[in-house]
């Protein structure tokens, strides 16, 4: 057995270490020394500038919309699709009402998690493409198609600053529910129903049900949404490069940190000034991933 | 983080129905009360399941009609004709017959890949002592914390470098590449809850360590491959930034995939937009998923879940 041990483990480790080495382990690195040159990808040799591109960074008022932005999808991404997925999830779960003291779920709520979940599968770039139709600004749009039927004023989502960045946002909340009601109802399926009986015996409302049974249980699942639903605040290239006015717009009313980096790569071949920024993101993500697990912490409730 | 079970096929605490039902002087309140707050959970659900099906429904209603159409009539009326004709359009001069089969075949040949490399990497880091082992566990799982962003720049030099700028091979390698921390991460965790006595009874028997794993260990680790290659599937399916930034060049759109080719459509479409066929091209990619969907729903559901409860 101990005879080639040694050939096997190196012959099955090189190539996936080898490409991750590459294409990962690599380019991370390069963005940390990247982000301390000028290089803008002509001349052969590197000019190390210190934190000249961070100083930068901060006194650019694109850099600073883009923060703004992902702090309110920060905030109400996570927020309001963790509100409705846990609504209807309790819905679907114990909104059958109780026999003999059970609660149940609603009738046809398999069917409920098939439609929910659909918009999961769905690619955000082709999300992305049908809001757009979706929120035209004429009546071949569809919400302004039904406005115009019944004699409103069209509205213009993206087009207006203020209603921008939240018209986006509201994509993002359609497509995420229906993959957190499905987790939120495996974790509430997860949830002994002898504890849902006896609080029920006790006489407890379906309000009371909720927060103090079932909302503690899931805490851990809450706590993993939060950090994913954070971690897709700081992303939503996709949408705004698909659907804002020209890339960003209205007057940068949409831009996130993403699109700059692209915009600054591929427009203006500032490579040192994007790699710059996605260090940045990186402190950004880690810090809020870090902050979220450790202010959230409880004790887990053990079963 | 949490044990949770994803099989969403698992009933809904208390759907067993209760042997003998109480009965008491207020069991016909509750009862009423019950059938109101049912009542209220369906009008609640259904709002939301209208909201999730509409956008969806429209974009098939409006690829059937023409142009004039879809500014003049009603969301959702019907067409009034059937024709395939921007069907057509979609297929041959926007090219969605292209993209669909250039993502396919990018997919396929780069989840077989992941697959392949992961689990390889993931068997080795799970069941085998050597010097160096969490050092290399720990770099794949660290990819995890890391936004592609940050890398993008990076990336776009590297596959310069190597000529690989604007080909599949670089598409293909920068996907495997991308997917291996997740699953690395996730069949380490799952190879290593794989019981001993199998394996150690087929070295007994003589297997070699190669045959040990593609013969034993790999049927044994089944479920969660497949969990973990539905994971892969969608999410290299649904890619957006990395072709973007990777396809771009001379004659790049000739390679582009489809959630590429579809957003460019759309981008590039401006005033002389032929939304109809823009609609077409909508139905045509996501009908494929709704069928795909239909048929392993479950393993769909439990497969991409699955990252959130490990």
């Amino acid at each position: 057995m101990k005879h080639g041990r040694y050939p096997f483990i190196i012959g099955f480790l090189i190539v996936p270490v080898a490409i991750y080495g590459t294409f990962v382990v690599a380019a991370y690195l390069q963005a940390f020394q990247l982000s301390f040159t000028n290089w803008r990808g002509f001349s052969p040799d590197v000019n190390y500038i210190g934190f000249d591109n961070f100083t930068k960074l901060f006194h650019d008022n694109v850099f600073w919309k883009a923060i703004q932005h992902h702090i309110l999808l920060l905030i109400f991404l996570p927020l309001l699709t963790i509100i409705l997925a846990l609504f209807f999830a309790f819905l679907l779960n114990v909104g059958g009402g109780s026999k003999g003291g059970r609660t149940r779920g609603v009738w046809g709520s398999k069917v409920y998690r098939v439609v929910f979940f659909f918009p999961q599968l769905l690619a955000l770039a082709l999300v992305a493409v049908i809001f757009a139709r979706v929120y035209s600004p004429d009546e071949s749009g569809l919400i302004n198609g039904l406005l115009h039927q019944f004699g409103g004023d069209p509205i213009l989502f993206l087009a207006d600053k203020n209603l921008a960045l939240w018209s986006i946002l509201a994509v993002l909340v359609w497509q995420a529910v229906g993959f957190y009601v499905v987790l939120f109802s495996a974790g509430m399926g997860s949830i002994p129903t002898e504890i849902y009986e006896a609080a029920a015996l006790d006489g407890a409302t379906r309000g009371t049900l909720f927060f103090k049974v079932t909302l503690p249980l899931l805490w851990n699942t809450l706590q993993v949404a939060w950090v994913y639903l954070g971690i897709a605040a700081f992303d939503a290239f996709a949408l705004v490069n698909v659907m804002s006015v020209d890339r960003g717009g209205p007057d940068g009313a949409t831009t996130v940190l993403g699109l700059e980096i692209f915009r600054n790569m591929q427009d203006y071949a500032q490579f040192g000034y994007a790699s710059a920024m996605g260090v940045v993101l990186f402190f950004l993500t880690i810090t809020f991933a870090a902050l979220t697990l450790r202010v959230t912490r409880r004790d887990a409730v053990e079963l | 983080m949490t044990n949770l079970r994803t099989d969403v096929s698992a009933p809904p605490p208390g759907t067993v129905p209760y042997p003998g039902s109480r009965h008491s002087a207020s069991a016909g309140r509750e009862k009423k009360e019950i059938k109101l707050f049912s009542g209220f959970a369906h009008v609640a659900l259904a709002i939301w399941g209208i909201l999730v099906v509409a956008p969806l429904i429209w974009v098939v209603l409006a690829s059937f009609k023409s142009n004039t159409e879809i500014f003049t009539a009603a969301p959702f009326s019907l067409p009034s004709k059937i024709s395939f004709e921007t069907y057509k359009t979609a297929w041959t001069e926007a090219h969605i017959g292209r993209y669909f089969l250039n993502s396919v075949f990018v997919v396929a040949v780069s989840t077989t890949g992941t697959m392949v490399f992961g689990s390889m990497a993931a068997y080795v880091l799970a069941r085998y002592k050597f010097v160096g082992n969490r050092f290399i566990y720990y770099l794949f799982v660290s990819g995890l914390a890391f936004p592609v962003f940050m890398a993008i720049v990076p990336l776009f030099l590297i596959l310069q470098n190597l000529n690989l700028l604007n080909t599949y091979t670089g598409l293909i390698l920068v996907y495997i590449a991308y997917s291996l921390p997740f699953t690395v991460f996730f069949m380490t965790a799952f190879f290593k809850t794989l019981p001993n006595h199998v394996a150690e009874a087929a070295i007994v028997d003589g297997a070699s360590h190669t045959r040990l794993f593609f013969q034993v260990m790999l049927p044994m680790a089944r479920s969660g491959l497949v969990s973990i290659t539905i994971f892969n599937i969608v999410g290299q399916w649904n890619q957006y930034l990395l072709p973007v930034a990777i396809m771009q060049g001379q004659g790049a759109d000739q390679k582009w995939v489809l959630t590429q080719g579809i957003a460019n459509i759309s981008v590039s479409a401006g005033y002389q937009a032929n939304w109809a066929a823009l609609f077409a091209a909508l139905t045509l990619s996501i009908l494929p998923m709704i069928i795909v969907y239909a048929f392993f729903q479950r393993q769909i559901q439990s497969g991409l879940t699955a990252g959130a409860t490990k």
